[in-house]
């Protein structure tokens, strides 16, 4: 019992956000006028797993006590790459998959290797780095357009059986094959180590070089793999440096709404991906409720800062300050 | 034991006027007019904006917070200005522009400061819903949009010595702030506040009004800026204040202000500013296309701060 209670107290951001996903799509789906097909369910998931990709690609800097404001532009960088490579032969496809996912790890580890051997502050890094995958994918296309394998993107986009979202499917794979090994490894704990404590976690013999690296380079490799699936749901590539600005932009709000603390060690992918699906999900409730067009940024502002001020709850009930200043 | 190379020489302030210098030689190679009067006096008029943006955010990056509402301060700074002179009266224009990004800075405050929400998240949420209100203001009731020719005066023109009179509106922001970094109590305050919070907040300094205060100088700085934009460009308009948020953060860095807050000088923030908009301009007037400009402006800064911003190594 009592280790059910801790269990849950461990968690309380990510349930959290997993009762706030499943109350606000109970009601969108109550208010939508077809009810929950397959379709309006295939298309809500391919919109929030695309950004649930991004928001994994978020978490895993910001587990160490970093921040990654690249994430948005290899996103970018990816789906523009994408746009020239994903067509031809089934092994040429293969092949340009496996060149985009490459793209992407080089891209993280590049930021990586500046934050951890340059001893930089992630958050400036970053922040470089991005500007330079944005010119990277402006170079790849000055203008959006691209060809894709449309039996691919159909395959990836459409469902499993005419039940299940492809998408969903893919996310699932992703964070089992990805998050699953990384949280059980050593490497994995390393970084929740690092984002908890820096200097009593090296004092511990923790490889902590390693362990940051690892994550600012599978941040980079799940950015590549929501470029992928962007590609696949736009049939194109385009180098927008709004788009990329917006998604880096609510990765943060979904990490942050999925239960893991900015100031790294605690949280995880899995409260990611509902934070996402949260976030997602407002915008189609402002969409079924009719909301007139003008009120809808304003409406998303406030439930995003509303979302994020959720755990300001704290604040009243610590007995001393101090504990606020951590 | 005398240090090898001289202290002053490693000083970030220093390297970032250094390497002004060697871009202004560099680029005065590629053409004369880089060293003429009037190009180096109109790019301290375009860098007048930034540096006023960049004003406030050293403030609040000083205290180890970051302020990531700029774009639609800036914006509503603008818009606000413009739409006062609607209203009511063309003198009201700057003020209440201004008055509505410290009101904002407030908000910033007090989630930072009194929930004790990560600035970085509720200044995100603050700036879309400062986006969802301008598109409200802008869509619903046509407002005017139209600069008053003081803002125009403010920001275009020069009433002495062929000085552009934006350039005196940096002047006096910065030496405002960087006096009350250097000259006052509450400077001290915002230092301790970056270095350690609980340490300022047991010697005795009230912290979250401090940081209230700094958020909401940081609001009020980046609508000036704001307002002078729409003077600039003679009118307000919706995300005129998204080019401006990474290049202030970048000059504040680049001048060698800790990004996690307690050290830097307003000297350094100046050099930043400059060295931003003197790169921005070189990149232009080479003609290099978007994609080139973004690579290179990302790659000079992470040379810039391999050379001289880099943590010290984990030792426990």
């Amino acid at each position: 019992m009592i280790e059910l209670r801790l269990w849950i107290s461990q968690r309380s951001g990510m349930l959290l956000a997993i009762a706030l996903f499943v109350l606000m799509f109970t009601i969108y789906i109550g208010n939508h006028p077809a009810g929950l097909t397959v379709n309006v369910a295939t298309t809500a998931a391919n919109k929030g797993v695309l950004l649930a990709l991004v928001a994994m690609a978020q978490t895993l800097p910001v587990l160490t006590g970093g921040l990654d404001l690249s994430v948005g532009m290899v996103f970018i960088l990816c789906n523009c790459l994408a746009s020239h490579l994903i067509i031809g032969s089934p092994f040429q496809v293969a092949l340009g998959i496996a060149a985009v996912l490459a793209t992407g790890i080089a891209a993280g580890a590049v930021s990586g290797a500046i934050v951890v051997y340059g001893r930089l502050q992630p958050i400036i890094t970053t922040l470089a780095t991005g500007a330079v995958y944005y010119g990277l994918a402006l170079l790849l296309r000055p203008v959006p357009g691209g060809e894709i394998d449309t039996d691919l993107a159909d395959f990836i986009t459409y469902q499993l059986f005419d039940t299940v979202p492809t998408t969903l499917v893919l996310l699932a794979i992703v964070a089992t094959a990805v998050w699953l090994p990384f949280r059980l490894s050593e490497t994995g704990r390393g970084c929740l180590a690092v984002g908890s404590a820096e200097g009593a976690a090296f004092m511990s013999g923790v490889a902590i070089d390693r362990a940051k690296l690892l994550a600012y380079v599978l941040s980079g490799l799940l950015a590549a793999i929501a470029g992928l699936l962007l590609t696949f749901i736009t049939f194109s590539g385009e180098a927008s440096a709004p788009a990329g600005g917006t998604y880096t932009l609510n990765s943060i709000a979904s990490v942050v709404i999925g239960g893991t603390s900015l100031f790294g060690g605690s949280g995880g992918i899995i409260g990611s991906i509902f934070g996402a699906f949260v976030l997602r999900t407002i915008e189609d409730l402002l969409f079924v409720f009719d909301l007139p067009p003008l009120w809808q940024p304003l409406f998303q502002g406030i439930v995003l800062l509303a979302a994020v001020s959720l755990g300001a709850g704290r604040v009243f009930r610590v007995r001393n300050r101090l504990e606020l200043f951590g | 034991m005398t240090p090898a190379v001289p202290r002053l020489l490693v000083r970030p302030e220093f390297l970032a006027f250094a390497f002004i210098g060697v871009m202004l030689l560099a680029g005065s190679l590629y053409s004369a007019n880089f060293l003429s009067a009037t190009y180096l006096l109109q790019q301290l008029q375009v860098a007048a904006f930034l540096g006023i943006i960049a004003s406030g955010a050293m403030i609040v990056i000083l205290l180890g917070h970051i302020d990531l509402s700029v774009p639609w301060v800036v914006t509503v700074g603008g818009m606000m200005s413009t739409a006062a002179a609607g209203w009511w009266d063309a003198s009201l224009a700057l003020p209440f522009g201004v008055l509505c990004g410290f009101l904002i800075g407030l908000v910033n405050g007090v989630g930072v400061a009194v929930l004790r929400i990560p600035s970085m998240i509720f200044t995100l949420g603050i700036n879309a819903v400062a986006q969802g209100l301008m598109v409200l203001h802008t869509g619903g009731f046509a407002p005017q949009d139209k600069a008053t020719p003081f803002m125009h005066w403010l920001s275009v023109e020069h009433f002495v010595l062929g000085i552009p009179n934006a350039l005196f509106v940096w002047l006096i922001v910065g030496g405002a702030v960087a006096a009350m970094l250097a000259r006052t109590p509450f400077g001290r305050y915002i230092y301790a506040i970056g270095n350690r919070e609980a340490v300022a907040y047991l010697s005795g300094v009230d912290t979250r009004a401090v940081l209230i205060v700094c958020f909401a100088i940081s609001g009020a700085c980046s609508a000036l800026a704001g307002v002078l934009l729409a003077g600039y460009s003679d009118k307000a308009y919706q995300a005129m204040g998204d080019a401006y948020l990474l290049p202030a953060i970048a000059a504040v860095v680049l001048g060698g202000t800790n990004i996690l807050g307690g050290r830097g000088t307003y000297l350094g923030t100046v050099a930043g500013v400059i060295l931003i908009s003197l790169l921005q301009s070189i990149l232009s007037v080479m003609q290099m296309p978007e994609a080139g400009r973004q690579i290179i402006y990302g790659c000079v800064i992470i040379a810039m701060l391999l050379v001289y911003g880099r943590g010290s190594r984990v030792q426990g």
